[in-house]
């Protein structure tokens, strides 16, 4: 017969004595199975929910980007913030792995700026996590502020598996990465509420097919909004601030869980 | 590569419920949208957990492939190896993940008492 408690934490389990379904072979004989069923997230997604509140209660509206390493996320912001700057008060929370460079980029623009060096980890987390933020949000005038733009670390895995708390998920996607990649990392394409698609005044120079990859995109994500733009020449920003401008007003501010 | 860092929440759940007995198998549900490599977690574990009270244990992975299911018209699907999120039936693209979304430990064997 199974033991059922409560643990202090709140969660319980069943101790199961029976060893039905167990691997008698040898290692696992003598062993006990126990009931676990608790998401690996969890703790994360905990703090991400707490992180989402603190966003809520200063009416901010949050913007996780992502990309994989050298698809113009600097560029992009450096553009964003000197645009915005008199229309909205940004603060930026830059996640690198383990120098201030990019932060270094981004001065000047009037923006708070606040570093996560995330080198702390065993060999440098590739992602920034709920928690990472949450110790960055103290360093930001908050209430000071209307939108705040997290510099995700680049990388187009782990990022997307970790819920930070955002209002929103862009990626920016350079078009030197090839058509096929929605394929290949499914994971993050899907997170993603918008794919900025960046370096487009390199098409001419390239075989890529901008029609394949939205078609890509769109097998893995049908609901992705799509901005095409350089932030070497300045084509598509005014859309995407327009599209910042538009989504940051409180209203859009959402209070769910990405799906 | 942050099969490591997922180590340490995997170590904060066992150690929890594992109340002080020596862990063997840690069994982990991973579904097929997540980008968790199951053999680079069961190397990492063996890394992180080295001279910890959880060395020796070892993780078990089930794999839990991706079952869609089409809100409009109800058909279920099986994703392929090329992940096409759309209804096979009805070309709607408003689709259910009924499973292949999990990252869970489902139980640990424990040594016995």
């Amino acid at each position: 017969m199974g033991r059922f408690h409560r643990h202090d934490d709140g969660t319980e389990h069943e101790h199961r004595d029976d060893h039905a379904g167990h691997d008698h072979s040898g290692y696992a004989t003598g062993a006990e199975r126990v009931e676990v069923l608790e998401r690996i997230f969890d703790e994360n997604d905990r703090c991400a929910a707490e992180n989402r509140a603190v966003f809520a209660a200063h009416g901010l509206y949050v913007v996780n980007l992502m990309s994989s390493a050298g698809a113009g996320k600097t560029t992009l912001l450096a553009h964003t913030l000197r645009r915005l700057a008199g229309h909205l008060r940004v603060g930026v929370i830059e996640g690198d792995i383990e120098t201030s460079l990019d932060a270094d980029r981004l001065e000047g623009f009037g923006a708070a700026i606040t570093l996560v060096n995330t080198g702390a980890g065993f060999g440098g987390e590739c992602h920034l996590d709920a928690p990472m933020v949450r110790s960055a949000l103290g360093r930001l005038p908050l209430a000071e502020l209307d939108l705040i733009v997290i510099e995700n670390v680049g990388n187009l895995v782990c990022p997307a598996e970790f819920d930070v708390g955002e209002s929103v998920r862009a990626m920016i996607y350079a078009v030197t990465e090839g058509e096929e990649k929605p394929l290949k990392y499914p994971v993050m394409f899907r997170a993603a509420d918008l794919v900025i698609v960046n370096k487009i005044d390199l098409l001419p120079h390239l075989d890529f097919d901008m029609a394949l990859f939205r078609a890509n995109l769109r097998a893995v994500n049908p609901k992705a909004t799509v901005l095409e733009v350089s932030a070497r020449t300045g084509a598509g920003i005014d859309e995407w601030c327009a599209w910042l401008r538009t989504s940051h007003t409180p209203s859009a501010v959402v209070s769910g869980a990405p799906g | 590569m942050h099969e490591l860092s997922l180590c340490g929440a995997i170590a904060d759940v066992v150690t929890r419920h594992a109340e002080g007995r020596a862990v063997q198998t840690i069994h982990i549900s991973i579904g097929q949208l997540r980008q968790i490599v199951p053999d680079t977690l069961v190397y990492c574990w063996s890394l992180f957990t080295a001279d910890t009270s959880l060395a020796g244990s070892r993780i078990d992975v089930e794999h839990v492939p991706a079952r869609l299911a089409c809100r409009a018209c109800g058909e279920r699907q099986e994703l392929g190896a090329t992940p096409v999120f759309a209804c096979p039936s009805c070309a709607g693209v408003d689709l259910e993940v009924v499973t292949g979304e999990e990252f869970l430990i489902t139980s640990l064997d424990l040594a016995g008492a």
